[in-house]
């Protein structure tokens, strides 16, 4: 019984001081001064690191789609829908979740690592020695960052696994281009992208919070790093699909 | 002047602090020797209130800084320059840069003069021509140099050393403790200097007071501790282990 007391108290501390975090964070993006260059640089950072990886997994995830998609609805005789099909399945889903994964094992990953080093080398303290918030420094530039970038690379994916979905489907399968195009414009409302920008945004913060948060936290040298970077990209990961579950059903 | 009032701090129910009491008076330079992992730099987070202690208090110019957080502990951080162990450099910024960073970022001043003031932080630390070199380019000593220049960009009144030459060979040692009495010197800053260099430091601060076991087991000025008949003191000067002092 103690034990489990202990346990539910630190679980509940801990959780506690994720969402100060976030809190802290949130206070510090709207009071001044602004670190716009600090910005510029994490959004490239996000954007750079991600860039190839967005490309590749978005247009073979267009691809395997389309080779999924046309054997499954040809057997309801729909194969004419491939093209809605897929920009439907990437706009409103895969898009902002696989983005939002990739760029976790990428770039959230190198984020923890280096807010992990500047904790253990004391770079953090010596920002809060020199009378600066480190939060203002590290913490709102990412935070700030991701969000700007989630959808745009969520937009990139989209757009490029449509693209392999038409490689796949016009090239390969023989299916009619003009087909492919005119039924995406048909079925794809603006609702159905705005229920992927939202997912995506909404991944750039849980993703930069979470990262930043491990490692602004980490511990005990460069095991500390290891385990906090591990730890970020697990609980982002994970955090992102059951977001995606529930802002899903509401959005829906 | 700095004053620490039975400052005591557990971790994990282990006591690392265990009523330190100690004065540090202005513009002296204030040594804390001890063994590793004696509480040392865990003491100097506490003077800088980047620890909290379990009780007592820490007095920087009559004002208890255990007791503030946010902007009124920061107001009393502008007083301060640290040098950390290892440094503490920013990775992604040059030597310049570092140099510069606190007073950019802290004071509003026209660019000339920041790069007079940088030129000037870095002859100090006889560093000139090395700004554009980032920290990963640049030795051990020399980055204690960065840091000290660092530290002292913004004219502090306090400036706290954090083993200052710990893994540096003995003539870089020497260097970064004459820079240390020079700038010392030059500004008229408090110092506090957490070190186990034995003899060294006994040429570089003005007094001396020694940790053991989280309390402090004496002070005076070196000539004061070479000579002191304390066991514990006369034990690590000859770099004896005292395993089972309780004070």
């Amino acid at each position: 019984m103690r034990i489990l007391g202990a346990w539910t108290l630190s679980a509940v501390r801990r959780l506690g001081n994720i969402f100060t975090f976030l809190a802290n964070a949130v206070y510090s993006i709207f009071s001044p001064p602004f670190k716009f260059g600090l910005l510029l640089r994490q959004i490239r950072f996000f954007g750079n690191k991600s860039m190839v990886i967005i490309l590749l997994t978005g247009s073979f995830t267009g691809m395997v789609l389309a080779l999924q998609l046309f054997y499954t609805l040809r057997k309801f005789g729909s194969d004419a829908l491939l093209g809605p099909a897929i920009a439907l399945s990437l706009i409103r889903e895969l898009g902002p979740v696989l983005s939002a994964l990739m760029v976790t094992g990428r770039a959230g990953s190198a984020l923890t690592a280096e807010i992990g080093i500047m904790r253990i080398s004391e770079q953090i303290d010596a920002l809060t020695a020199m009378a600066l918030n480190p939060v203002r420094y590290l913490i709102v530039p990412n935070i700030v960052a991701a969000v700007i970038v989630f959808p745009l690379l969520a937009a990139i994916f989209d757009l490029i696994g449509i693209y392999g979905g038409y490689a796949v489907a016009v090239k390969l399968l023989g299916m009619s281009e003009g087909t492919y195009f005119s039924q995406i414009e048909t079925f794809v409302e603006m609702k159905d992208i705005r229920i992927g920008l939202y997912k995506s945004l909404s991944f750039g913060v849980i993703v930069s919070w979470i990262c930043c948060y491990k490692g602004f936290n980490t511990r005990y040298g460069a095991e500390g790093v290891s385990k906090a970077t591990t730890e970020a990209v697990v609980l982002s990961s994970i955090l992102i699909l059951i977001w995606d579950y529930f802002i899903g059903s509401v959005l829906l | 002047m700095i004053e620490i009032i039975d400052l005591e701090k557990s971790f994990d129910g282990q006591k690392v602090l265990n009523g330190i009491d100690l004065t540090i008076l202005d513009n002296e330079l204030m040594a804390i020797i001890g063994k590793s992992g004696g509480g040392k730099s865990v003491l100097l987070k506490h003077l800088t209130g980047l620890i909290k202690p379990d009780k007592g208090s820490v007095l920087v110019d009559g004002v208890d800084i255990v007791r503030l957080s946010g902007r009124e502990l920061d107001g009393i951080r502008e007083k301060f320059g640290v040098v950390f162990q290892g440094g503490a450099l920013f990775d992604s910024l040059t030597v310049y840069e570092n140099v510069a960073f606190p007073l950019k970022e802290k004071v509003k001043i026209d660019r000339k003069e920041l790069h007079e003031r940088v030129l000037r932080a870095l002859e100090d630390v006889e560093l000139l021509g090395m700004g554009k070199k980032y920290p990963a380019e640049i030795s051990g000593g020399m980055k204690r140099r960065v840091a000290l220049a660092r530290a002292l960009i913004t004219e502090p009144s306090i400036v706290f050393f954090d083993e200052p030459t710990t893994g540096l060979d003995p003539i870089i040692l020497n260097s970064i403790h004459r820079l240390i009495v020079d700038t010392h010197k030059k500004y008229g800053f408090t110092g506090v200097i957490i070190s186990h260099d034995i003899p060294e430091i006994f040429d570089v601060a003005d007094r001396i007071a020694m940790l053991h076991n989280g309390v402090i087991v004496e002070t005076g000025t070196p000539d004061e501790i070479k000579n002191s008949f304390n066991p514990i003191v006369r034990q690590f000067i000859i770099g004896m282990e005292v395993p089972s002092f309780k004070p």
